[in-house]
């Protein structure tokens, strides 16, 4: 008689199954609990970001104008929001680890009050080599990777002193460290971290986000 | 010798018939054991509170859980006389819920307006799944599995 074994295991299973659903279940409700807190810390609205208002995957990174790795994330993060037009927006928070990478964001900062921004961005991610060797930026290799965008340099020079820049400064620093970013750069996709570092894992943790936003 | 192999065949036929009533009503025991964590997994893991129409039909699904497996052990035909009675109410009132969720019948004859209201889809899967749904088609596989057993073993 195979039958009362064939019972106890299919009572077994369903109530395993039910267990296990249920901390599943659980296990992502406080994930997205998590997410919600880490949400806060993430989106500041002083925040420089492209792409539109509405777009429904939020990609926040954490960015320092002075490292390499940020730079080459750059045009892969442009090439996601291109491949998927008015879906995804990108935030950069400041995480300034190297040396007087602060006075860099400072400088970007008082661009963006001239509205060139990406402009400048763009320009010294493509020349940073030239003024950041060795992973420390110089001040004065900076200013002239800035000619030639239409920049009042004197104006920048006087902004980038200005209180709202240093204060939005202290707290980028102070949510990244609060997020425990210890790396540059670091990608959190509608409030979660990319598992592990990597170009793969930020394009799963976009086209995951994607998948759930735009089904 | 004759009457012998008759006996014989006839009681290969009984075991055969048993064996298949026996598989008809542990499906059963499958369908409201899945369907009674189902619900239990929509009220306690997601709380989402039961409206009283489901509690109606809770009423008459639980129990088979527990009363199927005695007619399963050891294999007891009758067990559809006493299961059936509760199948057959749980499924008119899943019908019911589920005339009312497709707002089918009006609302004057709306039995329940304390706390939840029963015509409220708390979930839709693939656009048209909804609980009320769930409920009647479990108790119409139970149904018509019982009627099975019914007319081919007890007979």
């Amino acid at each position: 008689m195979k039958r009362k074994p064939l019972f106890i295991t299919a009572a077994v299973a369903l109530v395993a199954a039910f267990v296990v659903g249920t901390l599943v279940y659980q296990s992502q409700r406080a994930d997205s609990a998590q997410a919600l807190a880490r949400q806060a810390l993430l989106v500041r609205d002083y925040a420089p970001t492209a792409g539109p208002a509405e777009a429904k995957v939020h990609i926040v990174e954490f960015f320092d104008p002075a490292c390499d790795t940020c730079r080459s994330f750059y045009p892969f993060v442009k090439r996601m929001m291109a491949a998927n037009p008015g879906k995804i927006r990108v935030s950069v928070r400041y995480a300034p680890f190297h040396n007087n990478s602060d006075y860099v964001v400072k400088v970007l900062e008082a661009t963006r009050k001239q509205g060139k921004y990406w402009e400048a961005l763009e320009a010294l991610l493509a020349a940073q080599s030239s003024w950041a060797p060795n992973h420390s930026a110089d001040p004065d290799l900076v200013w002239p990777q800035l000619a030639g965008l239409g920049l009042d340099l004197e104006r920048v020079r006087q902004d980038m002193n200005a209180p709202d820049i240093t204060r939005n400064l202290e707290q980028d620093i102070a949510d990244a460290k609060a997020l425990k970013v210890t790396q540059t750069p670091e990608f959190f996709v509608n409030g979660k971290p990319m598992p592990s570092f990597g170009y793969e894992q930020l394009t799963a943790l976009v086209s995951d986000a994607l998948a759930k936003a735009y089904r | 010798m004759t009457t012998n192999a008759n006996e014989y065949g006839a009681t290969t036929t009984r075991a055969r018939s048993h064996d298949l009533g026996w598989n008809l009503v542990f499906a059963c025991w499958l369908i409201a054991t899945s369907s009674t964590l189902g619900a239990l997994f929509f009220s306690e893991v997601m709380n989402l509170p039961p409206c009283v129409l489901c509690w109606y039909q809770r009423i008459f699904l639980f129990p088979l859980v527990l009363m199927l497996p005695v007619g399963l052990f050891p294999f007891d035909p009758k067990v559809v006389r006493y299961a059936l009675p509760l199948s057959m109410v749980g499924w008119s009132l899943a019908f019911f819920h589920v005339l009312l969720t497709y707002g089918l019948i009006p609302e004057s004859i709306r039995p329940c307006t304390l706390g939840v209201p029963c015509a409220l889809n708390q979930i839709e899967w693939f656009g048209f799944v909804s609980i009320p749904l769930l409920s009647l088609v479990a108790f119409s596989v139970i149904n018509a599995l019982l009627l099975v057993t019914h007319y081919r073993v007890s007979k």
